[in-house]
């Protein structure tokens, strides 16, 4: 087989994992070498579905031991398989980056023979990158399943990030739909390379030169949408693994359907991509936003609004928090309002010290007054020139596309968000805003 | 101070020939109307040529961290390079308001001039963040050449980004837009005029790795998800004239998703392969 059909093989088996990401570690070629590594991340290229493109994300193999049922690598999959040889990945890499096409490698892989086999395969290809190729590029590996933990290490001082996926957000799922794996093949290696990273860190402090493991830290993926697990559960989830396990990212993939079977949504189910905008959404406001899960969504309301971002959805059922001042309000409390981001809200405490703020000009510090009007005064005056109602609230908060799909949902009925919450995903995979996993653009 | 209407300044196009403008508008005690390079435009209008002198472009050099704070100068000179119309003079009237208020105009973002030299040099930093990741090398030779044609005047912005990435390699960018380029062989990097680029044939190699990265490019893609808007949005269709992915030269072929589960080849010779 030429490495034309091995690599369309390889990268139509890897492309449902999301994380694409080159960001988190700083580094420049070592000498001799070729390399460098930013820490916001670089993308090199936007596919067709506007995913961005950062690494070569390919499998050592397809071919797969293991039959978890949602995925197209399984045992019982018809499909063609194929394996790359450790030097051919890893001369594939280097050419790839030499013409500036990516930022590394995104390494995973199907179960060959068994766990340990695999991840020795995989190590290898790294290490003739690292050492052959004195290559400092980024790496993402996934840890295999099962494998020793002694493997595990090594894979972590060849890479720069590690991930193990969770796949399906709770264990119930996992025992149905994946019976090859535990919820203890998953956690321990979690909890192995959390480990090995806060032990590597003592080391650095100790002796600076000390090789590094996994400087990039681990994340992981859960698939949306296969199981019935709720939005509550799966943010829950994603706190839980941030504040325990340290991760640098939860990403989240709706699923696509890959097989007919009974205990999986029928083959012409579309992603719920809407859904997993809300959870990166809801996400970001976890990472940077200072909220909790629990905030967001409790026992009542386990679902996200199809319509309205988790922050607007927020700021309408805690009415009582506004308005705040953008003149006194501490930065945390600024973030709290709809139309003012990370950026905006350092801009606005920066500006303030020079001057007293007024709505005109907080559109140069990038303001989205439209929505954030209603939430805010300047030098404890509201803006003038408009009227405080549901109505018009709902349009500033609603884009217009959002709001006609809203009106025909809700033809009948008055247009009213505050004590309802719509059906969930009432048209499945009618995206409700553009869905795009790089970034929630449209949360502010 | 008022603007005078009638006056325009003609400087060299250099950073040093600019700071000689500052010089001259606080010497004179006068705000021209505009500041123009006397290379790129005709002397239409009446106006005052201000010769270049290192002394006193030293000065007001040595000045702007002194009393507006080293990042005022970073500032100043990243403006320098955005494409910004009209950017020499918002850079007097930034320079000005700095002198006037200390490092404290750094926070000024709702002042208009702050403002749009703040969103100019947004811009800058952007289409060079891009680029780092959106330009593609050839390998032609053994050195990598690769284009750009950038609205704004990166070269200098992506120098250190690309010297660190390929400390060993020989490599040559070329900005097609102010019709410079990048030169590295190791260990030195060169800023040159450059006014046309002849790349000879590619070779062999170079064509099985263009065409593999298609190929990768073509298949990563999940149908289901398809979505250009949103594509578009995060790279604009002017990057990818120079884009591997997108220049398909044999037969012209748009970049296409990839047919459902990748039949590519029969099970029974992949069975075979295992
Ligand atoms: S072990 Fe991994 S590759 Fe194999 S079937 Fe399960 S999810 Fe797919």
């Amino acid at each position: 087989m030429d490495v034309f059909e091995k690599l369309k093989i390889l990268t139509d088996a890897a492309k449902y994992d999301v994380a694409c990401t080159s960001s988190g570690v700083d580094k420049k070629a070592s000498a001799g070498g070729i390399g460098n590594a930013a820490a916001c991340g670089i993308c090199h290229s936007f596919s067709a579905d506007g995913r961005c493109i950062s690494l070569l994300k390919v499998l050592m193999t397809n071919v797969c031991a293991y039959d978890c049922k949602y995925c197209v690598n399984r045992r019982s999959h018809d499909t063609p398989r194929a394996a790359f040889s450790p030097r051919e990945l890893a001369e594939l890499t280097i050419n790839f980056y030499r013409r500036n096409y990516i930022e590394g490698l995104f390494l995973s892989s199907g179960v060959l023979k068994n766990p340990d086999y695999t991840c020795e395969q995989m190590i290898e290809a790294l290490r003739i990158l690292r050492e052959d190729y004195r290559f400092s590029g980024y790496i993402h590996a996934k840890a295999i399943p099962g494998a020793d933990s002694t493997l595990l290490t090594r894979l972590g001082m060849l890479a720069d990030r590690l991930s193990v996926n969770i796949e399906l957000p709770s264990q119930n799922s996992l025992r149905l739909l994946a019976p090859d794996k535990t919820k203890q093949a998953i956690f321990s290696p979690m909890g192995h390379i959390q480990k090995s990273i806060q032990e590597n860190a003592r080391d650095i402090v100790k002796y600076r030169h000390a090789p590094k493991f996994a400087p990039a830290g681990q994340s992981t993926q859960m698939i949306i949408g296969a199981t019935p697990d709720t939005d509550y559960q799966i943010l829950n989830l994603a706190e839980g693994l941030y504040k325990k396990y340290r991760l640098k990212r939860v990403f989240f993939s709706a699923y696509t359907p890959v097989a007919e079977d009974s205990l999986l949504p029928a083959p012409d189910t579309k992603p719920q991509l809407w859904r997993e905008h809300r959870l990166y959404q809801a996400d970001w406001l976890l990472r940077y936003y200072d909220f909790s899960a629990g905030e967001l969504l409790d026992q009542q309301h386990q679902n996200f609004n199809p319509y309205l971002d988790p922050k607007c959805t927020w700021a309408l059922n805690n009415l009582h928090f506004f308005p705040v001042d953008v003149n006194r309000a501490a930065y945390r409390d600024l973030l709290r309002v709809p139309g003012i981001g990370v950026l905006s809200a350092k801009r606005i405490i920066a500006a303030r010290r020079t001057c007293s703020l007024r709505f005109e000009g907080l559109k140069n510090l990038g303001v989205v007054l439209k929505r954030a009007r209603y939430f805010i005064t300047c030098g404890g005056k509201a803006a003038d020139g408009f009227k405080i109602s549901e109505n018009t609230m709902l349009h500033s908060l609603l884009s217009e596309k959002t709001l006609e799909q809203y009106r025909c949902d809700f033809s009948q009925q008055q247009l009213s968000l505050f004590d309802q919450t719509p059906p969930i995903n009432p048209h499945p995979g009618r995206v409700y805003e553009d869905a795009c996993a790089s970034g929630p653009n449209l949360l502010l | 101070m008022p603007v005078q209407a009638d006056l325009t300044y003609y400087y060299d196009g250099s950073f040093d020939g600019l700071l000689c403008c500052v010089f001259e508008s606080y010497d004179k005690r006068e705000i021209p109307i505009d500041i123009l390079s006397a290379s790129a435009a005709p002397q239409l209008f009446s106006g005052r040529s201000i010769p270049t002198d290192p002394h006193k472009s030293g000065r007001v050099l040595a000045s702007i961290p002194q009393k507006i704070g080293a990042a005022a100068l970073n500032f100043v000179r990243h403006a320098f390079l955005t494409c910004l119309p009209q950017k020499e003079l918002y850079i007097l009237l930034f320079l000005r308001l700095g002198y006037r208020h200390g490092p404290q105009v750094m926070n000024m973002l709702t002042n208009e001039v702050v403002n749009k030299l703040f969103k100019a040099v947004t811009h800058l930093n952007r289409e060079s963040h891009l680029l780092k990741g959106f330009l593609r090398f050839s390998i032609c030779n053994g050195v990598l050449v690769g284009e750009i044609e950038p609205k704004n005047y990166v070269l200098p912005l992506l120098t250190q980004h690309f010297c660190e990435r390929y400390p060993e390699e020989r490599f040559l960018i070329v900005d097609k837009t102010h019709g410079m380029g990048l030169l590295y062989q190791p260990y030195q990097a060169r800023v040159v005029p450059i006014a046309g680029l002849e790349l000879p044939e590619t070779d062999e190699d170079e064509q099985v790795y263009r065409g593999l990265w298609q190929l990768f490019y073509d298949t990563i893609a999940i149908r289901e998800r398809y979505n250009p808007v949103c594509r578009m949005s995060h790279m604009p269709k002017r990057y990818w004239k120079y884009m591997t992915e997108f220049g398909r030269p044999q037969d012209g072929a748009k970049p296409k998703l990839a047919a459902f589960g990748g039949k590519l080849l029969n099970p029974a010779a992949a069975e075979a392969q295992n």
